[in-house]
């Protein structure tokens, strides 16, 4: 029974700091911690706050494509780290695929912003900080975490479907596309969405590789929060929980409907 | 199939994409880390150069890392991201070593959904988890007012702007990655070895010491890794949470490269703290893997 207790006070630690700010973002007083009344203010404030909306499309935007980009190149990253067994340059390979699973965040921000400026001094690409050096850093971190879902999806798949499709004649890349790809599907899905996850949350990488003219929307808030706790930010905090709650809650049915169909 | 063209093909678009994004960018702070700083942009002064007879000179400028070690600052600033981290690590395993036992314990039909609530908070944002903090710990917050109320205290504690709110705001959100490895190995584990050691007559909590710890070490050693690595180099917290004389490594690098805008002291503190964090942590790894695989 102890036991339970100590499970619930961890769950209370974990979500209490949640509760508190959603309740704070619908208060109508200013002052952040003294309750004024029921208010969805904040709310109306924030839907005007242009400089918000415009980072929030932006992070949209580079968060879709940077986790596209990721889960293609991480599943073919998988697939060549599972599939083939020697290869030149191996060992430098995995290396390279583990390594941004445990750098700090403030190295691997560094070293991309020192190699765009480099790359612009030498052929005068990428011009500035843009979205374009945003999504190629996001795509960088995000790419080893997708490699590491679909890499171990992979490692369990039953070969022997493989096998079967190529005794049967089926060429590699039809073995590929109608045997492979649907099997590891799932890890797919669940690469991209983390991958999507980590790019609309990066701060500290986003901090150096973006410019004046293409502020993301974690900056965005960094910089609010910087300057203390603001009712706005609550409010957008609230809707970012909701709208995570609302997707799991999705990925949770879709998977619950798979692993039925999948019985019956 | 054209064996060998094929399997060029699949691996060469993520290979060459490593080795632009990340292999390259990580030897370009070596070289500026070895740059003598300057005025302009970029702000440091090329490695080589030729003279008027065609001659390669190197410029090789080791005083950056000179001044690391003769600075007191760093050197600080290194010893308390690893205390803060250490500390955090250990808040991470006491609230989440039995969190995990009571999941991996629990009828099975919960097991799925109570982890799943402890990795809920991992996809809601991170920097929105640390800023929910402020409002708890700042003089005139929640936990303040609560400790007020209940008469603990007779004025507020200051607790935002100290290592203490920041040890807090990392065992917050790093206790997941703590949580997750350790039920892995918990849920693995063969009951039939505590019921023998009951059997033989061993107290439960003898056995818990004897039997269950020394088997969940793996987990143990994998979240401790998994929290301890990316907390001595986290910016987010110590800036949010922690005051202005909470020296952490992190800060220290985004200071000197974005407030001071001395890039290749920032790149030499890059390299200090990979060869002293993550080279040593690669190694240990590196054997563990091969301890493993011998036994095998």
């Amino acid at each position: 029974m102890m036991l339970y207790s100590l499970l619930a006070l961890a769950y209370a630690f974990l979500y209490l700091p949640i509760v508190v700010m959603i309740v704070f973002s619908f208060n109508a007083s200013n002052l952040v911690t003294v309750w004024g009344g029921f208010s969805t203010k904040w709310y109306g404030e924030l839907l005007h706050d242009q400089k918000v909306l415009d980072a929030a499309w932006l992070s949209l935007k580079v968060a879709m494509t940077s986790a596209t980009l990721s889960t293609v190149l991480g599943t073919l990253a998988a697939v060549a780290l599972v599939r083939f067994h020697r290869f030149t340059g191996r060992t430098l390979f995995t290396g390279m695929v583990t390594a941004p699973l445990v750098m700090p965040e403030v190295i691997t921000g560094l070293a991309l912003l020192l190699l765009f400026v480099a790359m612009e001094h030498a052929f005068g690409w990428p011009a500035g900080r843009s979205m374009t050096t945003i999504v190629i850093a996001h795509t960088t971190f995000s790419l080893s975490f997708v490699t590491v879902v679909v890499r171990s999806r992979l490692a369990q798949m039953d070969a022997s479907l493989e096998e079967a499709a190529m005794d049967l004649g089926a060429r590699p890349l039809r073995v590929f596309m109608t045997i492979t790809l649907p099997l590891i599907m799932p890890a797919l899905l669940a690469g991209w969405l983390l991958a999507f996850t980590l790019s609309i949350d990066d701060v500290v990488i986003s901090a150096f590789v973006s410019g004046p003219g293409a502020t993301p929307l974690p900056i965005v808030i960094f910089s609010k929060v910087r300057l203390g706790v603001n009712p706005e930010i609550n409010a957008l905090a609230t809707i970012v929980v909701a709208l995570v709650g609302i997707a799991m809650a999705i990925a949770g049915r879709v998977a619950l409907g798979r692993e039925q169909s999948r019985r019956v | 199939m054209s064996g060998r063209l094929g399997r060029f093909l699949v691996g060469l678009p993520a290979y060459a994409w490593l080795v632009a994004f990340f292999l390259i960018p990580f030897l370009i702070i070596l070289k500026i880390s070895l740059s003598e700083p300057a005025a302009g942009i970029p702000p440091y002064l090329p490695l080589w150069s030729h003279d008027e007879v065609e001659n390669l000179r190197f410029h090789l400028a080791f005083g950056n890392y000179l001044s690391l070690f003769g600075d007191e600052l760093y050197a600080f600033a290194y010893f308390n991201s690893i205390r803060i981290a250490g500390i955090a690590t250990l808040g991470c395993l006491l609230i989440g070593y039995p969190a995990a036992y009571a999941i991996a314990r629990s009828p099975a039909a919960w097991r799925q959904s109570l982890l799943l609530l402890v990795a809920l908070p991992f996809w809601t944002s991170f920097l929105i988890r640390v800023y929910a903090w402020i409002g708890i710990l700042k003089p005139e917050g929640l936990l303040n007012a609560l400790l007020l109320w209940l008469g603990v205290i007779s004025e507020p504690l200051q607790i935002l702007q100290t290592d203490l709110a920041v040890i807090i705001g990392m065992t917050y959100s790093y206790l997941p990655f703590m949580v997750l490895p350790l039920y892995a190995t918990l849920e693995k584990m063969d009951l039939s070895l505590l019921e023998a050691a009951a059997d033989l007559g061993c107290r439960p909590f003898r056995a818990f010491l004897a039997v269950t710890l020394p088997l969940s070490m793996p987990g143990i050693v994998a979240g401790s890794l998994l929290v301890f690595i990316p907390a001595v180099g986290e910016y987010v917290i110590p800036d949010l949470l922690g005051g202005p004389d909470t020296l952490m490594i992190g800060k220290v690098l985004w200071a000197e490269f974005f407030d001071n805008r001395d890039w290749p002291v920032a790149s030499a503190v890059a390299v200090a703290m990979l060869v002293l964090l993550v080279a040593p942590i690669m190694i240990i790894q590196n054997a563990r893997a091969k301890a493993e695989g011998r036994k095998r």
